[in-house]
């Protein structure tokens, strides 16, 4: 895994290579059968160039591959109908100016190597082939560029789709008094985990589509709130947090060892963090004082030997606030 | 500034997966108190911090960090890199010390985005 790292990390520093964009990544993770057009548009060599024009004019293509007896054996370009043209021949066969030297694709293969080809030659379209040889379809550079906007659109919709059904929970579901409540259950001194549960109630406040101030707000207060139950608490604790219309309210609880000088502890820069947990930048005593800054209201109790419950509330303004319906506006 | 231009300035080199660098960093903080960072950074803000625990990416990532930027050379334990990764957070090591990197920055034009604690 360390090795593997290191590899990546090698490979971005050496400047050229640069950065794997999105974009890039699809280009090795689609195939060319996901971007390919299927129901090709396919000549016989025997076909008269004259018709053939008439094709590529009904079906607006530039070119198609030529087939005989279900075979590819060549391809002819819209640059092959002009060069008969330019000669007055344009009643002869496909076969007189089609190239049958053809590069093709297969059907399996990443959308990279056409991207490949169409960059190392001046071909503008690839038949595509399967595993048999067979021909099942056609690729241009237009087909990869839709094929990429399509699965980014795809990607794009999926956070927006949780977003859309979360942002309208509240106005959704009827009921008299609606809340939401997300519980967290924080062990002692899991550094390694630690701040995930603020992590999963930001997404939660973003999906359903708070302000970004009360979100941040809240996520802020919330990360405190759970760094001391990591660093200070005997058995951890739990968060629990409620959102309502109107209202944000966070729980914290844990049974010990409780707070001895609540006065104390709510000073900025008070702190009874051991040196390691300050090493790693935290206990600096502005914990407390960062929830106090972020909320509208604190309230924090606490008995010695017995734990300590921490309460916060932010309120919703205005256009803050959830939509929610009620029974009597849903009129059933 | 583009993320881009603020790797050239700080000579960094890029620790995770999949970064844009055409992201736009508003302004930079540099903190190793994981609070003070809560408390006084504004949202699109470059952190620089000497730090290398997972502890950062959490931070930034609660307080809208754009990019965290290790200063001397640090490199983090994989746990760090990981979750930068997850939360496509882009971590970025540099040689240069915290003095030194953000006077670099500033020289450039970069506005600190360290607000008061009122």
């Amino acid at each position: 895994m360390a090795k593997d790292i290191l590899k990546k990390v090698k490979k971005i520093t050496d400047g050229a290579a640069g950065v794997i964009s999105r974009v890039e990544e699809l280009a090795y993770e689609l195939k060319i059968e996901e971007v390919m057009k299927r129901d090709v548009q396919t000549v016989s060599p025997d076909m008269r160039l004259q018709d053939v024009l008439d094709m590529f004019r009904e079906k607006r293509i530039s070119g198609a591959p030529v087939v005989s007896d279900g075979r590819l054996t060549g391809i002819i370009s819209i640059e092959d109908l002009i060069r008969s043209l330019r000669k007055g021949d344009i009643e002869s066969p496909v076969a007189k100016y089609s190239s049958s030297q053809v590069i093709t694709i297969k059907s399996f293969d990443p959308v990279v190597e056409a991207l490949k080809v169409f960059s190392h030659t001046s071909v503008g379209r690839l038949p595509v082939l399967d595993e048999t040889d067979k021909l099942v379809g056609i690729i241009t550079k237009g087909n990869i560029t839709s094929g990429i906007l399509r699965a980014l659109e795809s990607d794009y919709q999926l956070e927006e789709v949780r977003r859309y059904r979360a942002s309208h929970l509240f106005e959704d579901i009827v009921s008299d008094r609606t809340s939401l409540i997300l519980r967290y259950t924080i062990n002692p001194r899991d550094f390694i985990h630690g701040g995930a549960a603020s992590t999963y109630i930001k997404r939660a406040l973003v999906r359903l589509g708070a302000n970004p101030q009360i979100v941040r707000r809240c996520a802020i207060a919330v990360y405190e709130a759970e760094m001391n139950l990591i660093i200070h608490t005997t058995n951890g604790g739990t968060i629990r947090v409620e959102i309502e219309p109107h209202m944000i309210s966070i729980r914290t609880s844990d049974d010990g060892p409780g707070i001895t000088d609540i006065e104390q502890a709510m000073q900025p820069g008070y702190s009874t963090a051991p040196e390691e947990i300050r090493e790693m930048g935290f206990g600096a005593g502005m914990g407390l004082k960062n929830i106090e800054r972020c909320v509208d209201e604190i309230l924090l109790k606490s008995t010695p030997g017995k734990g300590t419950r921490l309460d916060l509330k932010i309120q919703l303004q205005a256009e803050d606030i959830f939509k929610e319906t009620r029974p009597t506006e849903q009129g059933t | 500034m583009k993320l881009q231009e603020l790797l050239k300035l700080v000579n960094g080199v890029v620790l995770t997966d999949d970064v844009n660098l055409n992201r736009e960093v508003k302004g930079g903080c540099g903190a190793d108190l994981m609070s003070d960072v809560l408390a006084s950074i504004q949202p699109r803000a470059v952190l620089l911090t000497g730090l290398c625990n997972p502890q950062v990416v959490r931070t930034a990532q609660i307080a809208d960090v754009a990019a965290i930027v290790l200063v001397r050379g640090k490199r983090p334990p994989k746990e760090t890199i990981e979750l930068a990764n997850q939360e496509s957070i882009p971590l970025i090591s540099s040689p240069f010390g915290m003095f030194e990197l953000c006077g670099h920055l500033y020289k450039a034009g970069l506005p600190s985005l360290e607000n008061d604690i009122k």
